[in-house]
């Protein structure tokens, strides 16, 4: 189980984060929505420390951290057990897509070489990259630099799967074969944090809604409820204007 | 006046040849070395190490605010006055030393500048993954970096390698020293440091070729 309380984040006088309480079940497809620059992508880089927040807990598992006083090595206990799928990627440039998986496994999680580069082909083989293995990010395509980045999140097999808009950066072809491998992720019921803007995708594999405005929390639900029934004028408002 | 004296200079060739291997590995030994320390001074500026960090920026404005040779001078004949030890360093050490010395100092920015030019989502990447900003640094942001360094840092060798000729004002006989010492004796000062001319220009010349075929081979990973 995870465990956020009272998360607050400020850059200079904004408070991007303004106390979120969130209380998330082993095996939830959580997707949070809202506006831009409200502190959504933030969330996720706070919970594994990305950026830094300015007070709250957050407990992951049996690892409980203050965020305002952890140590180096709670931070980096805590980001071993989430994975980071980011906008844009962020592959290692100078890795190929094997050793992009291959990397933290070796690393982090001390395998060898011979047994990180099995569970690498594994993993190319799921994301349908196997013939790909040698690439380096530079020849791949968005949607293949995409899939990669879930792999490699995939691959530390992390309590928490974070996604900040996987699909924001990707021209709209390559859009589809993401989706499309995050769905899978989600039907073998993987804990999943994923900011998105896709609201179909919202609905089709969510477990909960969180619509956030303003650095808060301001409605959540069963994705039926909060798509088609939401309570709140500023949830009611936004929805509006993405339909 | 005189014409150039051709079979003077071909004479002179092989003697020149004898103390190319000197300049070669001064110039090499003085290179790996301050690679060595320009990547920790590099990596002490760029975590932003406390103390550490204000030492190194002192250093740097040291070695690049001074001439070589005054350095040169000022570690082989001055040193030894304040610190009687440093007199069991003969002209070869120093000369080694001081090119280490002063070429970290510029190395050291040049790869710090490179560091810093690594997208910053890669070492968001690295933290992401949970690795170390060491392993980081090692595995990740060093290895491109040094891809963006590698040109400026090959220039610093090639001005390295004519540097060397300083040595020869600590008394080492490597190759202008050995022109100076041919050129004194026989007074054909021109055929001499032509000839010397002719052989640091045909050095730097085949790093040239090996340089390009380096940066060809390190932007493999970014080639599209």
């Amino acid at each position: 189980m995870i465990e956020v309380r009272g998360l607050v984040k400020r850059f200079g006088d904004t408070t991007v984060l303004n106390g979120i309480d969130l209380t998330i079940q082993r095996g939830e497809r959580i997707v949070v929505i809202g506006p831009s620059g409200t502190g959504k992508s933030t969330l996720l880089r706070c919970l594994n420390f990305l950026d830094r927040a300015d007070a709250g807990t957050v407990r992951i598992g049996d690892l409980t951290v203050d965020v305002a006083r952890a140590s180096r090595a709670e931070i980096l206990a805590l980001r071993r057990r989430t994975a980071f799928v980011f906008q844009n990627y962020a592959l290692f440039a100078n890795r190929t897509a094997r050793g992009n998986i291959t990397e933290a496994l070796v690393t982090v999680k001390g395998m060898s070489k011979a047994a990180a580069g099995a569970r690498a082909d594994a993993i190319l083989g799921d994301i349908g990259l196997l013939e790909r293995a040698d690439a380096y990010p530079a020849s791949l395509s968005g949607g293949q630099q995409q899939r990669v980045g879930i792999g490699r999140a995939l691959a530390i097999e992390a309590e928490l799967l974070l996604f900040d808009e996987p699909t924001s950066a990707l021209d709209p072809e390559w859009v589809g074969e993401v989706l499309d491998l995050m769905r899978r992720i989600a039907e073998q019921r993987q804990t999943m944090l994923i900011v998105t803007h896709e609201m179909q995708f919202a609905r089709e594999i969510a477990d909960r809604v969180l619509f956030m405005e303003g650095g808060a929390i301001v409605e959540q639900g069963p994705p039926a409820e909060l798509f088609d029934g939401p309570r709140d004028p500023r949830t009611q408002a936004f929805l509006r204007r993405v339909k | 006046m005189g014409a150039l004296d051709l079979d003077y200079m071909l004479g002179l060739v092989p003697v020149l040849l004898r103390y190319l291997p000197l300049t070669l590995a001064m110039a090499a030994g003085a290179m790996v070395l301050a690679l060595v320390l320009a990547v920790a001074l590099a990596m002490i500026r760029v975590l932003r190490v406390p103390v550490l960090d204000q030492l190194v920026q002192g250093f740097v404005s040291f070695f690049r605010g001074t001439p070589l040779l005054v350095q040169l001078f000022l570690f082989y004949y001055g040193l030894p006055q304040i610190i009687p030890a440093f007199s069991a360093i003969n002209g070869v050490q120093a000369a080694v030393a001081g090119l280490t010395l002063h070429f970290s100092a510029y190395m050291a920015e040049s790869i710090r500048a490179a560091i810093l030019g690594v997208d910053r989502s890669q070492w968001e990447a690295t933290q992401a993954v949970g690795m170390t900003q060491l392993q980081a640094m090692r595995r990740i942001i060093l290895p491109q970096a040094a891809r963006v360094a590698a040109p400026t840092l090959l220039n610093y060798f090639i001005d390295m390698i004519k540097s060397t000729s300083l040595a020869f004002t600590l008394g080492v006989t490597e190759m202008m020293g050995a022109a100076q010492k041919e050129a004194a004796s026989s007074f054909r000062y021109f055929e001499a440091f032509l000839l010397v001319a002719i052989f640091y220009w045909t050095v730097v010349e085949t790093l040239s070729i090996v340089q390009r075929r380096l940066e060809t081979r390190m932007n493999k990973a970014f080639a599209r």
